[in-house]
């Protein structure tokens, strides 16, 4: 695990590019920019506990040639003030990037705090690129990504204690995936942190002779990496999504739509939040009570092969970062903890 | 301090009675418009384009292209309507237009002061252009998209602080209506330009007390709007939004703050017959022909008038 990757990260990545400011509404330490205002005072605004003021004066910082990394929670931006996110950031394709914090069930805070339907949103929104962080990698190659898009960029950003899961030497590309365990069976579809808990699950199928190919996708738009319909088409037994989002709108519909209009028929099971709010508890409370954990990955999995493996929650609990026994692990993760 | 020479105001009061009168045939040819909105805003458009903003000239009138689609990585020669405002320059004022509703008046503006073609009018609200009913940041005369009305204070903020920071001596206008007074993005973008000391925003309001419903004192409660604007950190002065020589006084004076000038006006300035219509002033509609006939009495005496002068 690593200690608030984002905090240093950006720091160091903002020193030499006077372009970037960043724009906050009371969530400056909770958004991880504390140590960044201390160090670049001249370039930090606080907006108040105003949001919707927030996206205007960024859009308009952005029309005069800065690029305001709006920090926040990510409920804040897209639910609280969607009207300006959309007419004063998106519609005029403006280099503002909305860093949101708290995706889905990372945050005990409750239904006020969880981001449970944004990729829906901003996949939905017109010029928006839609990026979402899984490790600490992707925390610090993230900034890069989205810096080089040429207009808005929403990112579901992790906080806090991050596990790394993929080398530093492989930083995060747009649009595309990345491949981490082959198998013919079944293809399995994760983001963000049920990436995670996909890998768990990859290793406890391939201990029982199920071969899964694992793609993990950090940008749920563009989403056009040919190696997401590939992957679809090889699964001959079915396709597992797993999204720490509800299943609607998110990564789950997003392959949905690639099966029909590839014409695949492939079958497909959604893991994540069944088109309900959340509550406020733990990450791992949270995981069990609504389906996103690994064990749920493996029922999903049971489901398409029409058989129970006999897998049950111990045989999951094995850090994928730290396990190099799985026979179907990927490369990067099982290479993760030497670095 | 009073200009010595009165020749200004005869010119922008030319202005004022274009903006009426273009706005007033327009309206009267297409059976129905915002007319309303030019009879209170005229002076104002009048005095922005003629004596306030601080615009590079043009060579000739613009006039208006097909729409070419909207903003998106696919439409890197987007334009904006900015480009009716002249060549940017740090020395030059930047015009922010917040109440889209209001664009027939601000398009006839435009006309009136030679940055629009006569004939762009014609496109007025017509498929595949760009002068639209409700204009959007590719409509003549618009630099950012505000028809949901209260946004563009909070644009035009972050657009003046970072001409700050760059050392622009121009400064940045907006003009609002006082319905925008509403939403409450209105009050965050006040207190969050005094908080950053955006001294070099400036907010014209046509405060003509009508909105969409009605009146505004039906809809809402914007009583003592001056001390709200002042109490939120702004400085403000409240005029007789048709005497050009107070709106002048209170358009130009020096502040270390944020400064909205609050115009209060008649809504039926110049069409007194509208006042029957009174509180449904937004969009003007012909009851009957012969109501339509009336209207157009009133527009020949207009233009006879206008020939007099």
């Amino acid at each position: 695990m690593v200690a608030r990757p984002h905090v240093e990260n950006f720091i160091a990545w903002a020193a030499d590019k006077p372009e970037v400011v960043v724009v906050t509404a009371d969530l400056t330490n909770s958004s991880e920019v504390g140590r960044w205002r201390d160090t670049y005072p001249d370039r930090y605004f606080s907006a108040g506990m105003a949001e919707q003021n927030m996206l205007g004066f960024a859009s308009g910082l952005a029309r005069e040639g800065y690029t305001p990394f709006i920090h926040t929670f990510a409920v804040f931006l897209y639910r609280r003030a969607y009207d300006q996110l959309a007419m004063s950031i998106a519609y005029p394709n403006l280099r503002v990037r909305l860093i949101g914090f708290l995706p889905g069930i990372m945050t005990p805070g409750g239904v006020t705090h969880q981001a449970i339907e944004d990729v829906a949103i901003l996949r939905a929104t017109p010029n928006m690129t839609v990026l979402e962080t899984g490790d600490a990698t992707e925390v610090e190659s993230v900034l890069d990504v989205a810096q080089a898009v040429n207009g808005p960029v929403y990112v579901r950003m992790l906080r806090g204690s991050v596990p790394r899961l993929f080398p530093r030497s492989e930083p995060m590309r747009l649009d595309r995936v990345r491949v981490l365990a082959e198998g013919p069976d079944l293809a399995l579809v994760t983001s963000g942190i049920e990436t995670e808990e996909g890998m768990r699950a990859v290793h406890a199928l391939a201990r029982r002779g199920v071969g899964v190919r694992h793609l993990h996708v950090s940008t749920h738009k563009p989403f056009d990496d040919p190696e997401i319909l590939e992957t679809l088409a090889a699964a001959r037994k079915g396709v597992v999504t797993a999204e720490n989002h509800t299943v609607v709108g998110g990564l789950g519909s997003a392959i949905a739509e690639k099966i029909a209009e590839a014409g695949l028929g492939r079958r497909l099971v959604r893991v994540g939040l069944q088109d309900t709010y959340a509550h406020g508890a733990s990450r791992e409370h949270l995981a069990r009570e609504y389906g996103l954990d690994a064990l749920a990955i493996v029922r999903a999995a049971e489901r398409l092969l029409g058989e129970p493996l006999g897998i049950e929650a111990e045989d999951l609990a094995d850090d994928p970062a730290a396990d190099d026994a799985g026979p179907a692990a990927a490369p990067s993760a099982r290479n993760a903890d030497s670095l | 301090m009073a200009d010595p020479s009165p020749a200004w105001q005869d010119g922008t009061r030319a202005v004022a009675a274009g903006i009426r009168r273009r706005v007033f045939e327009h309206v009267l040819a297409n059976g129905e418009g915002y007319l309303s909105q030019a009879c209170s805003a005229a002076e104002l458009l009048a005095i922005l384009y003629t004596r306030v903003l601080r615009l590079a000239p043009l060579d000739a009138p613009i006039r208006p292209g097909p729409f070419q689609g909207v903003p998106g990585p696919a439409n890197p020669g987007y334009q904006t309507g900015a480009v009716y405002h002249g060549a940017k320059g740090p020395d030059l004022d930047r015009f922010i237009f917040s109440p889209a509703q209001y664009a027939l008046p601000l398009y006839a503006a435009l006309i009136e002061v030679g940055r629009l073609a006569p004939e762009g009018l014609d496109d007025f609200n017509r498929d595949g252009g760009t002068v639209e009913m409700i204009g959007a940041e590719h409509s003549p005369g618009i630099e950012t998209t505000t028809g949901s009305l209260a946004q563009a204070l909070s644009q035009a903020s972050g657009i003046a602080l970072a001409r700050k920071r760059r050392g622009d001596t121009g400064l940045v206008w907006v003009m609002m209506s006082d319905g925008e007074f509403e939403e409450g993005q209105t009050w965050e973008a006040i207190a969050n330009a005094a908080f950053h000391e955006i001294d070099n925003l400036r907010v014209i309001v046509d405060a003509n007390g009508q909105q969409c419903d009605g009146r505004v004192s039906s809809v809402g409660n914007l009583e003592h709007l001056a001390h709200r604007i002042y109490a939120f950190g702004a400085s403000c002065d409240e005029v007789d939004g048709h005497d050009l020589d107070a709106l002048d006084r209170a358009m130009t004076r020096p502040s270390t703050r944020p400064h909205v000038v609050l115009a209060r006006t008649d809504p039926t300035r110049g069409v007194p017959l509208l006042a029957e219509k009174a509180p449904l002033l937004h969009t003007l509609r012909f009851a009957s022909p012969a109501e339509r006939d009336r209207y157009q009495a009133a527009f020949d005496a207009m233009t006879r008038e206008a020939v007099l002068r």
